[in-house]
Order: structure tokens, then sequence, then C-alpha cells
């Protein structure tokens, strides 16, 4: 990609200790099948975000292979526990060195 | 088939074409009233989507819009926030005023346009082909300053033979199904197509995030899928027939609150 991938992540500002509490990602990316062909008949190599690992104060929480045929653009909305005060961070990896990164902060009282 | 036969059939056909051809011609307009966005129509899940800031995918390029409105470009070294400052205050209902007149052009130029023509102007920097990632970015960008503003189309005479002529585009048949915009859009809305829902076609959040697509689109593009549909030959992107038809169709849709980046299925 020429430019550098956008993500958005929704996670709360603030939680009760023990709620369960819903987090949302979503990230732009071509997500290239590598099953296409060009008009000349080459194929179009594959460029797709391969994992999505989310870590809360250190310690991973989520993780996601992804393949071809997820979608554009993937979305990935989970739940955790909101266990204490912190970081929440997200890591995409894809093809081609792709990565990219993001993280939030969650308010535990 | 015998000739007084024939006759028999033709009489009642031609008798029934006239018939159709004046209750089309004195088809009304949906009225202001019944007007709706194709949103109320959506699933609950798409609305959602629309709804959430951090879900819905438009905003990745509301995203990139931003960049784009801050990084300089082209030779004379600005950037459009060096001239229009802070686009929240600045060019809050802008893009629900679109298209409009510009007179070193001659004639009226849709939001696209306009970046473009301020990109060449202004900015001394090439434009950007139509429908490319970064002018979708920008548009949607501005869009966004005007999300929740009513549609405004300017009150200025010079718009009125281009609007004029985009209502004729509306109204003209086209296409090997040989139909014109206003059957399905003005005529039958709210009816079932290949089980989707008619909508009204009111240009309100554009350019939009169509699931369909998986990428964000312009009201051309939206306007070109239509075209295909009826197995016309659409015009090419950035065509004045387009930029008409713009002129009309954010005029049916005066005074209903924008919503770009809207998400459709």
């Amino acid at each position: 990609m020429t430019t550098p991938a956008r993500t958005l992540i929704n996670v709360p500002k603030n939680a009760k200790r023990g709620e369960v509490i819903a987090i949302k990602s979503l990230i732009s990316h071509l997500m290239e099948t590598g099953f296409r062909h060009d008009n000349m008949g080459r194929g179009i190599p594959r460029d797709i975000i391969t994992s999505l690992v989310c870590t809360y104060n250190g310690e991973e929480i989520f993780n996601a292979t992804l393949h071809p045929a997820i979608a554009a653009n993937p979305f990935i909305t989970f739940h955790t526990v909101a266990t204490e005060s912190g970081t929440i961070s997200f890591k995409w990896t894809g093809d081609n060195g792709f990565v990219a990164e993001a993280s939030a902060k969650i308010t535990v009282a | 088939m015998s000739g007084p036969a024939l006759r028999r059939w033709l009489v009642p056909a031609a008798a029934l074409s006239c018939f159709a051809a004046i209750v089309l011609s004195v088809r009304a307009e949906i009225r202001l009233g019944e007007r709706r966005s194709a949103y109320e129509d959506m699933s609950r899940d798409n609305k959602a989507m629309q709804d959430d800031d951090t879900a819905n995918p438009g905003m990745l390029a509301v995203l990139d819009g931003e960049a784009l409105w801050r990084a300089k470009a082209g030779g004379a070294g600005k950037s459009c926030a060096d001239c229009h400052g802070d686009p929240e205050e600045k060019m809050k209902g802008v893009a629900a005023r679109y298209p409009a007149f510009d007179a070193a052009a001659g004639r009226p130029l849709n939001l696209e346009q306009r970046i473009n023509v301020c990109r060449e102007r202004q900015l001394n920097a090439s434009p950007f082909s139509y429908e490319s990632r970064e002018l979708l970015a920008l548009t949607a960008y501005l869009g966004l300053q005007s999300r929740g503003e009513p549609v405004a189309p300017p009150e200025d005479p010079r718009l009125t033979p281009y609007r004029e002529k985009g209502r004729e585009l509306y109204n003209q048949r086209i296409g090997q199904l040989n139909l014109a915009c206003v059957h399905c859009h003005d005529d039958n809305w709210g009816k079932s197509l290949a089980g989707n829902k008619i909508p009204q076609a009111h240009p309100t959040g554009y350019p939009i995030y169509r699931l369909e697509w998986q990428s964000l689109g312009s009201l051309q593009r939206r306007l070109r899928n239509c075209m295909i549909g009826m197995r016309a030959e659409p015009y090419t992107y950035g065509a004045a027939e387009y930029v008409d038809m713009e002129l009309y169709l954010m005029w049916r849709a005066r005074g209903m609150k924008v919503e770009t980046p809207a998400v459709r299925p």
C-alpha cells in the first residue's frame, strides 16, 4: 500500500471492574486475494492482512489469523472482561511486511 | 395475422400507449413530506455501521482526506488548510450546496470538480483523477463537515438551465430496457426490485461506502451503476450530464439531512 493504513478502534474509555466490554477494530486494507489476474493474464500477488493480535497491558487477549475472502477493510469485534486500567493495543501484520498498530486507554474503576 | 385483425390489436394498443404517455407526462414528483433517505430502509446492522464512526468504513477515507487536507501539494507549496483553515467551522455546509456555478468554468461544478479546480488554480498541483482514492477521500472529508446540515442548493439563476437539463435527463428513457430514472425512483419507490427496496434516490450521503463495492464511491459511480443496469452506455466520469443530474437530484433532496459518509448495502 502506498499510504499508511488507517485504523479505527472503539474501546470504552471507562468500565467497571469485571464488566464485559465490546471492542471494535477497523482497518483500511485492499485485501487482494491472490486469486485474481490482470488484463494480461498475470496473477496479481496476494496482499492481505494475515493476523491481528490484541493485548491488554501486554497480555494477549485476542488474536485472529486472516485468510483470503475475509473482506476489504476488515472489521473485527470481540468482547473481553475489564480487569484493570491500562492500554489495549492492536497490531495487524500482513503480506509484504505490512504492519499497523493502534492503542487505546481504558480506565477501570 | 390478417390486416383487419392486426388493426383490431393496433388501435387499442396505440390508444393505450397514448394514455400511458399522458399519464407519464402529468406524473407528480414525490411530495416533500413523503421523501425519505434510503437509510430508513436499511437493516439494523447496516444502520448501526453507518451510525458508529468507529465501524463506518467511510471514516477510514475521512482520515485519509484529513491528511490530504493538511498536506502541502503542488508548485505553490500550500495545503488546502492554508487557505481554508479549520474545516469544522469554515467548510460546514459547503458540501450541502454543491454543485455550484463557477464563473471561470462557465458552468456548474460538483464538489469533486471544485476540489480539482482549487488544486489547479490555487495549489498549482495536478488534479486528481476522477474516482481516485485521494479525490474520494477529500470529498468525504468535506462532506463530513456538512453531516446533519440540510441540503441547500444555491438559489442561483445561472444554475436553472443546467438543473432543467438534469431534470430532462432524469425523465429521459435510456438503454435497452428503455427506462428513465423517474420510473423507478419516483413512480415505484418502496416496491421490490430483485429483492431490494427501490429507494427514492436522494444523494444525501455521497461519497458512500457501498458494501457491494467494498469501497467508497461517488454519486457518479452510482449513476453509472444504474445506467449500466438499464443497459445504457454510461457517460465518462466528470461528464457535464452527470453534473446536471447531480444538480437536479440535490434540488430534489433540498432540506434533507446530509449523511456523508453514508453506508449502503
